[in-house]
């Protein structure tokens, strides 16, 4: 009997449409496009900060302070927190487990932590900036 | 007890006579406690002899009869009729190479099982008249990545495995995990190489479907994220001031 095994071929660009889970994940893995966007932006905002005059420093923070990007930062916000945060703080568990004794911290805890410390370090930032 | 009609959609491929595979449809008549193994035991034992597949335990334990149902991996004897539509399809689990009909080639996993170097190494010799002692809390570090049945479930779920095979996937990397968490163990540089190698664990992108569907809860993703945090502890270890080369 001669062997001749059938490999089923993959869609190099498809692939994840082939279930949900896979969908999400790269719902995930598209936050990638707006940390570019993001890091782009940072590099404007220092460019602005380092011409030394308050008008290209003023210009780059009305041009963020339009209906437009305030509705952009909106969005990539909402979209962080569903994709990024939530996710991430929900498997965080896994990396980081905790055991004491022969029982593991319960995963609840862990991912409570982090929301605690997420929430400390907003409000650190808020005082940086003069927010709170 | 009562029967009910199911479809079964088996992929068949002959080698010897096939191009590429195909479905061939058979009406079961399952009982209410059947497990879809014992509907592909029927039509192999009533309706075509011909159908090649893998099983032995019926009890999850030997893991040989994973396959795709419904598009999903999972263990036949573990899925059973009752929780499915009357119309299922059967396919050889994904990612592998197809042998014959449902059954697959996993030489490819076997030889990676190899390079995981999966065994206690010691580099002392092991204590005089006296077995390894180890603590409960010690075994509890690693006893959940001990209960993988080798299905391979977790390398059909896994889109890395099928874009790269390269990859040495979920479930060798969960068992050289799990012998680096255990006590009697001295064998973690050894295994180095290959996890931290580009075909290691880093290659994992965490979509985290191995540990969704596996039978055994053994949570391959949490394992292999484990070891990227092992990683970089030891990188940074190495690279602080004084830190081992």
């Amino acid at each position: 009997m001669s062997r001749q095994p059938y490999v089923r071929p993959i869609s190099k660009t498809t692939w994840y449409m082939r279930n949900g889970r896979y969908k999400r994940y790269m719902l995930r893995e598209v936050t990638c496009l707006l940390v570019g966007f993001y890091s782009l932006l940072a590099i404007f905002g220092l460019a602005a900060l380092a011409a030394g005059t308050p008008e290209r420093w003023d210009a780059f923070l009305a041009s963020q302070q339009n209906g437009l990007m305030v509705a952009v930062h909106a969005i990539a916000l909402v979209y962080f927190l569903v994709y990024m945060t939530f996710d991430w703080f929900k498997l965080a568990p896994k990396a980081m487990p905790v055991q004491l004794g022969e029982k593991k911290l319960p995963a609840q805890v862990i991912v409570i932590g982090h929301y605690l410390a997420w929430v400390v370090v907003s409000l650190v930032i808020f005082w940086l900036a003069g927010v709170i | 007890m009562s029967i009910r009609q199911l479809e079964l959609e088996v992929m068949r491929y002959d080698p010897e006579q096939d191009q590429e595979p195909h479905f061939q449809s058979y009406t079961v008549p399952c009982e209410e406690d059947w497990a879809i193994l014992d509907a592909i035991n029927y039509v192999k034992e009533n309706l075509d002899t011909t159908l090649a597949y893998r099983w032995s335990c019926h009890m999850m334990v030997c893991g040989s009869c994973g396959m795709m149902i419904n598009g999903e991996p999972s263990l036949t004897c573990k899925t059973f009729v009752r929780d499915l539509p009357d119309k299922v399809r059967v396919e050889p689990l994904a990612n592998f190479p197809i042998e014959r009909d449902l059954v697959v080639v996993l030489d490819d996993v076997m030889e990676k099982l190899e390079r995981a170097k999966p065994y206690i190494i010691r580099k002392e010799p092991p204590p005089e008249d006296q077995e390894y002692t180890q603590s409960r809390s010690a075994l509890h570090k690693f006893k959940q990545y001990t209960m993988c049945v080798n299905c391979m479930c977790c390398y059909s779920a896994c889109p890395q495995y099928a874009l790269d095979s390269s990859f040495i996937g979920p479930a060798v990397l969960t068992l050289a995990h799990r012998y680096n968490l255990d006590s009697r163990d001295q064998g973690k540089s050894d295994r180095l190489d290959i996890l931290a190698d580009h075909d290691g664990v880093w290659e994992c992108s965490f979509v985290g479907a191995c540990s969704e569907v596996c039978p055994k809860s053994v949570d391959p993703a949490a394992a292999i994220q484990q070891m990227k945090v092992d990683g970089a502890i030891e990188w940074w270890k190495q690279k602080l001031p004084g830190g081992k080369s």
